[in-house]
């Protein structure tokens, strides 16, 4: 067994980067307690911010329970509440959840959790379940495994949703009521869905809506009107794309060989290539405000970066803001709490608390 | 001689067949029970306080060498690595030997062509059974590879796994493809390219030490600490050699007893007991200390009784052969892999037939899921 001790005492375990343009340093805040750690899954952590009400909601993933807190702005007054992934009422065992998210539409907020059974809506606070879609179970069943994951609102009007076999559901949300129906089934991709993330900034006409991931690495750009239409596909290149945001035009793509990747959403081309991380990377958020985009992997590292548009020749840019080490975690979940990028959160495997960092 | 024993049962034909059928990864209580009956296939015993020291020991060390894995494809590699020590205790016997290449070549067959994100979603599954263990393990400690709290030191510096680069550079291309701009950046951590990839063949330097026999590295011993601590002893530098006269004195032993009966703890115990503790009274007063939390709650089974309750552990059972006192009837084997199917396909038509469309305001607000946030 190697020993690791020298190599440490070398190296500063918590560093802070001072790189050339960091547009702001950040510094830690009171930590988020969670009624239980979380668990080593793509994107596990979700964040609602509620500005009238100085609250923020967050949700972690442990096995077959979601964890939600509610925290004051402050941090010092938090509360909790449990959501377990039964199949509507009905007591039998408990399956593993794969992803907790809240989707923001313009008239309601939904809190969605995708299992190996089906998929769950809630209303934002967790307080009732809205609609329940049970996964189609094979029969007989094979070595494959079966599970929903990957959850986006788009549109304004639809919520997708990715499964094991690669399908993506698109529910159409009424404004308000439990009338959720299934209304498409996009068929693209050959790998189970890892990710799926709406334009989150300016969208002029005929421009991407929309980018489903999978395990193989494949992209799916696609633009919804009256249905959903595919615009281009990605092609991977050997490495699961875990984590994708869509700003502006721009597809973020993070990779479990820790390269980050940006696209142009429209043609699919290959814009910028970052070795962000020295391992697989398991979140990716974007803030819509400022083109803010931060990254979160196994090596324990955040890495904030800083995305741009070069006015004269319309290159893309990518530039590296600041890093932020939480010691021997391996990082699963980090999201931005507000849209112009002044803070962030984060948890990681067997950790029961989010920590969180403002900007000075 | 005791892995002698310990490796035939583990390898054994049925087992392995059993092991290598698509399947829910086993609950904490049925790899308990899997566990204690393969300690026991010699004539080695352990009570109920040092079995859970062991289990506690191997628990640990697996997680860790999942949470640790570079690539998650090094799960493979860390496995390569378990099966190499084994066949390097078990050399002298072709027959064994045999065995264990047999299933290094399932291994290969069945896994070597799994891609990335399947391997990570084995390891995700593997982690989630880990979760908030944290016992400590003094040769961790001693390595400090585990912190005081027993969470695990994850270094931020070394050789980066094999097919992803050392962090710091930015590449940016135009429209065409052409590369236009080239920015390093400092990521905060000191990695290095790695040297070379391990090999996945029956044969092959792994390179990962993952895996790799824990106590092959001589350390001085340790003062034992009190029974309030959960810190398992470490153990001495064992002899590469055994003394073969020792081994006729326990060969006899056995030959005296006469095989290999399994009595209850309470009567006279054949064999001889293996006990983790310094003392006899250390071992009784850490069984009466453990933790609650931390029991295992093993199910002794008995043939006809348990059948109904624990299908799943009487299906594995039954594919053990101890050539001792616990009989099974081919019935109860035969039965059990179909009433669990039936029991599957029936509660899966269950829930396809929940539409959506039926579930109004009323019943939703039946399954509330939880009642008011409560304050932490």
């Amino acid at each position: 067994m190697s020993s690791p001790c020298d190599a440490r005492a070398l190296t500063t375990r918590c560093a802070v980067s001072m790189a050339a343009g960091d547009t702001g340093m950040y510094r830690k805040e009171r930590s988020v307690p969670l009624k239980s750690s979380s668990s080593a899954l793509y994107n596990n952590l979700s964040v609602l911010p509620l500005r009238d009400k100085q609250l923020t909601y967050f949700a972690a993933v442990h096995g077959s329970t979601v964890s939600l807190a509610s925290a004051s702005a402050d941090g010092l007054s938090v509360s909790h509440r449990q959501l377990q992934a039964k199949e509507g009422g009905l007591a039998v065992s408990a399956s593993i959840v794969t992803q907790a998210s809240w989707c923001v539409l313009p008239s309601r907020v939904l809190l969605v959790l995708t299992s190996q059974k089906g998929i769950q809506m809630y209303e934002s606070d967790g307080s009732i379940m809205v609609y329940w879609h049970a996964l189609d179970v094979l029969e007989p069943p094979s070595a494959q495994a079966v599970f929903a994951r990957g959850i986006a609102a788009a549109s304004g009007r639809f919520i997708c949703v990715g499964t094991s076999s690669g399908l993506v559901l698109v529910f159409d949300i009424p404004s308000k009521g439990t009338n959720i129906t299934l209304s498409e089934v996009l068929q693209e991709h050959h790998d189970s869905i890892t990710d799926i993330a709406s334009e989150v900034g300016e969208n002029p006409d005929g421009a991407a809506d929309l980018v489903t991931a999978d395990d193989s690495g494949a992209l799916c750009v696609w633009r919804s009107k009256e249905e959903f239409s595919l615009l281009t596909k990605i092609s991977a290149f050997g490495w699961t794309c875990s984590s994708v945001k869509l700003w502006n035009g721009v597809i973020a793509a993070g990779y479990g060989n820790g390269q980050i990747r940006l696209y142009e959403a429209t043609s699919g081309a290959l814009r910028a290539t970052v070795s962000a991380h020295a391992r697989w990377i398991y979140a990716l958020d974007l803030a819509p405000l400022t083109g803010k985009l931060l990254s979160g992997a196994e090596d324990s590292y955040v890495q904030i970066w800083k995305l741009s548009r070069s006015p004269d020749t319309g290159d893309i840019e990518i530039e590296h803001c600041h890093s932020e080490c939480v010691t021997d975690t391996q990082l699963c979940g980090a999201r931005f709490c507000d849209p112009e990028g002044n803070s962030f959160a984060a948890t990681g495997y067997d950790l029961s608390e989010i920590v969180r960092y403002g900007q000075v | 001689m005791f892995m002698n024993d310990i490796i035939t049962t583990m390898f054994n034909k049925k087992f392995m067949e059993e092991l290598f059928k698509p399947q829910e990864l086993y609950s904490k209580k049925a790899l308990r029970t899997v566990y204690d009956r393969l300690a026991h296939a010699s004539i080695m015993r352990l009570n109920q306080a040092s079995m859970d020291k062991l289990y506690d020991l191997m628990t640990m060390a697996f997680k860790y060498q999942v949470l640790l894995c570079p690539r998650p494809k090094d799960i493979l590699l860390v496995t390569f690595n378990h099966l190499d020590a084994i066949k390097d205790f078990i050399r002298d016997s072709p027959n064994i030997l045999n065995q264990v290449d047999e299933t290094f070549r399932q291994l290969i067959d069945m896994y070597s062509c799994l891609s990335a994100g399947e391997f990570q979603l084995i390891r995700q599954t593997l982690l989630i059974f880990f979760q908030d263990m944290h016992i400590r393990v003094s040769i961790f400690l001693k390595d400090k590879v585990q912190n005081s709290n027993g969470r695990f030191v994850l270094p931020i510096s070394g050789p980066v796994p094999w097919g992803t680069e050392v962090p710091g550079l930015i590449r940016m291309f135009n429209c065409n493809g052409d590369e236009v701009k080239r920015v390093e950046f400092t990521n905060g951590g000191n990695y290095i390219s790695p040297q070379r990839e391990g090999s996945f063949d029956l044969y092959g330097d792994r390179v990962l030490k993952l895996g790799t026999n824990m106590y092959s590295v001589s350390r001085p011993v340790e003062t034992h600490m009190s029974g309030a601590s959960k810190t398992l002893a470490s153990h001495t530098k064992e002899n590469a050699a055994p003394n073969p006269l020792a081994k006729e004195e326990l060969n006899f032993l056995a030959r005296l007893m006469g095989g290999l009966e399994i009595k209850k703890p309470n009567g006279s115990e054949p064999g001889f007991r293996l006990n983790l503790f310094t003392t006899d009274e250390e071992e009784e007063h850490a069984a009466l200390t453990r933790p609650e939390e931390l029991s295992y709650k093993v199910i002794n089974i008995q043939a006809t009784q348990d059948q109904q309750q624990n299908e799943e552990l009487a299906r594995i059972m039954g594919e053990f052969e101890l050539g001792s006192a616990v009989q099974w009837k081919s019935a109860t084997l035969s039965k059990s892999a179909p009433l669990l199917r039936t029991a599957w396909s029936s509660y899966s038509k269950v829930s396809t037939a929940m539409s959506p469309q039926s579930i109004s305001a009323t019943r939703a607000q039946r399954w509330a899921a939880s009642p008011m946030w409560t304050p932490s």
